[in-house]
């Protein structure tokens, strides 16, 4: 299914490409969130993506891939010695590396052990020490490690955290080490999703799995209310429709939920506006830009669903965990989120997995997208850098490897077949590679998730200080869920002062 | 005598004439006191002190990329400028009110209720103290069920008594107070036994007297039991005040923190949000500052208004 789309998709130049913002560098978030890594409908920008691609690869990994075409040893400046980004194998290097998987998951667990192995046979000099975690990220652990300290040498972050790493100075510039000699498939990775590990030209981090959102759904709960589960609703009206049908099922299932607390509120709220196609900041990112009529429809979206059509039920204050519970309990009959929540619910949950598909993100102008990333301690030696990075590019970035051996993961009973991570470039030996590698050993129904696959949407990153601007959209969202006297426009009007005081003082 | 015996048989053949007590012999002599000391000195130190004065400095510096520089008062004129600021502060005075109505007044009556069983007093103290040995964590999510608006037992409760349910933590109107009730239930027990202890120092003759006088139970309570206890009272209202100003997990347990319209958002989960979720520490330590006044200065009242009482 994957080749199938994606390789047409290269033939024709159609949803493959990728558009820019600002192509050239490794730093294209625009502020108003407007970095378009996606996939793009016209088939002229699949040429252009090419040409962007080489030359962000030319001018971002840049210099040291260039040098090192041609020699893996060159000077560098100032140091006076020789550099080569390749780790020397007489080196002796020991590198603590967090996310590796923990007791409760035997599964990972032994594979992340056998790739340890694997590894050791190539880099017999490489001790890696791992720090096993149940949860890769927590916000608040993650944020006192920062200020304490104490990250592991080759620390894991989401693509979110940029800025927090940064400001903490945590993190080492690895932009030398990054090369084509050193990550083979760096040329397949989408340009875009390294810029989201890049700041002012330098690259920290190397990407883990990456995901655009879109419409997960219940597809029992659809079958019974009548409704078609190979069709999950694409605009918010048959959201509403399918939402309503659902929900009078009785017995507590409700057809739509959200989100309105822990300032997942205003995450949700950012993702379906983007959605419609609108924006959470303008292009200074110093100004709110989402009071408009899209932004009202989103929340009067949600305001009809709860207290008008009856969609939505009573149960609020909706945070992260709760919708995939209800999902898992039949309870649910869709929310939006991305891909991995059905690895979630069918892994953690115990939830039937063919009970779950997914669709595009409703309104189908632009997904909100996300990821996770390894960073490196900002006092890591060059040689932890390279043994780090060469790890990485073993585990995470390898077709056929770490986390793309697909037939490991059938044989260890772990789900293979959710669209993600999606961070090789359409068209590319690597992706190709990875959709047919992947498709031989689904166990997941990948039929049920072809719609969300055959209609990509343009992923759009999120808006700067996004934890803020959450925290206020909260309130907005828990207004509408909650209030049946809630008033759209005045909602949305206190909330756009709100953050533009909260970003004039970032 | 004990300075005599150490000194020895000069300084004791010279009763009258003291031995000079220096600074380092006094150190000698108490060295193993003050190596216990040491210990909880330390302690204090360094998880105490040395993480207030840090807050101190912090409140007046800002990090980015690693370089930390003063900004003077710049994170308490941006913390005054977050519309979340006040809206936190309402809440946090409007829970502190709500939770003294309930979690000061409530515990007491109890108290003078288990005070007036003969028999099963034991029984009747474990049970209204068993809330509080249940994890805060547990106690507070079952709360969240019990609030549920769908299958939750308060409305099914209310439903049973033919009443209209409630939104509770799913509105605006009623998240804070069903946080405050949910905290009280679980922290009752303890000030109720507190209650209890002071309520049994009371000697029995006084409420035999005010019998004798014809004072009914109301009257002994306000007249006895009130002004007997009223030290402890203080105390304990000193210390809801400060308890409660610094409420976090139930809010952030029953409603994500914020609650409906931030209804449920206080001052330490703002300080929380800041710290932890917007990586703005200044702020945090700011606002944590500002904390510390307000409570530095309820805790000044208390004094103040107990040295006048003790004066009058």
């Amino acid at each position: 299914m994957y080749a199938r789309i994606y390789g047409e998709a290269t033939q024709d130049g159609g949803p493959g490409a990728l558009e820019y913002a600002k192509p050239l560098r490794w730093l294209p978030t625009t502020p108003q969130g407007s970095l378009i890594i996606g996939i793009h409908q016209k088939g002229s920008w699949m040429n252009t993506y090419r040409k962007m691609a080489a030359v962000a690869l030319a001018a971002g990994v840049g210099l040291s891939a260039a040098a090192c075409g041609s020699s893996s040893t060159k000077t560098t400046p100032g140091t006076g010695g020789s550099f080569s980004p390749v780790l020397d194998p007489a080196t002796k290097v020991t590198i603590s590396i967090d996310c590796a998987p923990a007791a409760n998951k035997p599964v990972e667990s032994k594979q992340w052990a056998d790739d340890v192995a694997a590894f050791n046979k190539i880099y017999p000099n490489v001790t890696i020490n791992a720090k096993p975690m149940t949860k890769c990220e927590d916000p608040a652990p993650f944020t006192a490690m920062l200020q304490g300290h104490t990250e592991t040498d080759v620390f894991y972050t989401y693509f979110t955290d940029k800025q927090q790493v940064l400001d903490s100075g945590a993190a080492a510039d690895i932009t030398k080490y990054v090369t084509p000699q050193t990550v083979p498939a760096l040329k397949d990775i989408q340009p875009a999703v390294l810029a989201l590990n890049a700041d002012g030209g330098k690259l920290y981090g190397l990407p883990r799995t990456n995901y655009t959102m879109g419409m997960i759904i219940d597809r029992a709960l659809f079958k019974r209310a009548g409704l078609d589960p190979n069709k999950p609703p694409t605009t918010w009206a048959d959201v509403a429709t399918d939402a309503a049908a659902i929900s009078k099922l009785g017995n507590g299932i409700s057809g739509y939920a959200d989100y309105s607390a822990a300032n997942t509120g205003g995450w949700h709220f950012t993702a379906e506006l983007y959605g419609l196609g609108g924006r959470m900041v303008d292009s200074t990112g110093k100004k709110a830009a989402f009071n408009t009529d899209l932004g009202k429809q989103v929340l009067q979206n949600l305001y009809d669903m709860r207290w008008k059509t009856g969609g939505i039920g009573a149960a609020q204050m909706i945070k992260w965990g709760d919708l995939q519970a209800a999902m898992a309990a039949g309870k649910l009959g869709m929310y939006i989120s991305a891909p991995d929540d059905i690895t979630y619910m069918t892994q953690t949950l115990k939830g039937n997995a063919s009970d779950y598909g997914i669709g595009p993100m409703p309104g189908t102008q632009g997904a909100l997208t996300g990821g996770d990333d390894y960073y490196f301690k900002k006092t890591d030696t060059p040689d932890q850098i390279k043994a780090g990075i060469a790890w990485l590019n073993f585990k995470l970035l390898t077709p056929g490897k770490g986390q793309f051996q697909y037939d490991r993961n059938k044989t260890g009973g772990l789900p293979v077949g959710i669209p993600e991570p999606e961070f090789f470039a359409a068209g590319s030996p690597s992706l190709t590679a990875d959709n047919s590698n992947k498709l031989a050993s689904a166990t997941l129904p990948v039929a049920n998730y072809e719609q969300f696959v055959s209609n990509p949407v343009t992923p759009v990153v999120e808006p700067p200080n996004a934890q803020a601007i959450y925290k206020v959209l909260d309130g907005a969202m828990s207004a509408v869920l909650t209030n049946k006297n809630a008033d759209v426009a005045q909602l949305l009007a206190k909330a756009e002062t709100d953050v533009n005081t909260v970003l004039a003082n970032s | 005598m004990t300075d005599i015996i150490e000194v020895g048989p000069i300084v004791a053949a010279v009763p009258h004439q003291r031995p000079r007590r220096t600074r380092t012999g006094g150190l000698r002599r108490n060295v193993r006191a003050h190596g216990f000391l040491i210990g909880a000195v330390a302690c204090f130190a360094l998880f105490s002190w040395y993480p207030m004065i840090r807050e101190f400095i912090m409140a007046f510096q800002r990090t980015k990329r690693g370089q930390t520089t003063w900004v003077g008062w710049t994170n308490l004129q941006h913390i005054t400028a977050d519309p979340a600021f006040w809206q936190a502060w309402r809440n946090t005075i409007m829970y502190t009110l709500l939770a003294l109505l309930l979690g000061f007044a409530v515990p007491f009556f109890v108290a003078v209720l288990l005070n007036e069983f003969r028999h099963g007093q034991a029984y009747l103290r474990i049970l209204v103290y068993l809330p509080v040995m249940l994890p805060q964590v547990a106690s507070t999510l079952l709360f969240r069920y019990f609030y549920d608006p769908g299958y939750g037992l308060f409305n099914q409760i209310l439903h049973f008594l033919s009443l209209p349910g409630s939104s509770w933590l799913a509105s605006k109107d009623t998240a804070l107070i069903s946080v405050v009730l949910a905290s009280t239930w679980m922290n009752m027990g303890g000030a109720t036994l507190i209650y209890l202890a002071a309520l049994q120092g009371i000697p029995g003759e006084l409420y035999e007297a005010a019998e004798l006088d014809g004072a009914g139970v109301f009257r002994r309570i306000w007249h006895v039991t009130i002004p007997q206890t009223r030290l402890i009272l203080s105390v304990l209202l000193l210390l809801q005040i400060v308890a409660t100003m610094q409420m976090f997990t139930e809010a952030f347990l029953l409603t994500g923190g914020s609650g409906p319209e931030g209804s449920t958002l206080t001052v330490v989960y703002l300080i929380y949000n800041y710290a932890f979720n917007f990586n703005n520490f200044g702020s945090a330590a700011a606002l944590g500052v500002v904390m510390l006044v307000v409570l530095a200065g309820f805790s000044g009242v208390y004094l103040w208004l107990e040295r006048r009482t003790k004066e009058a």
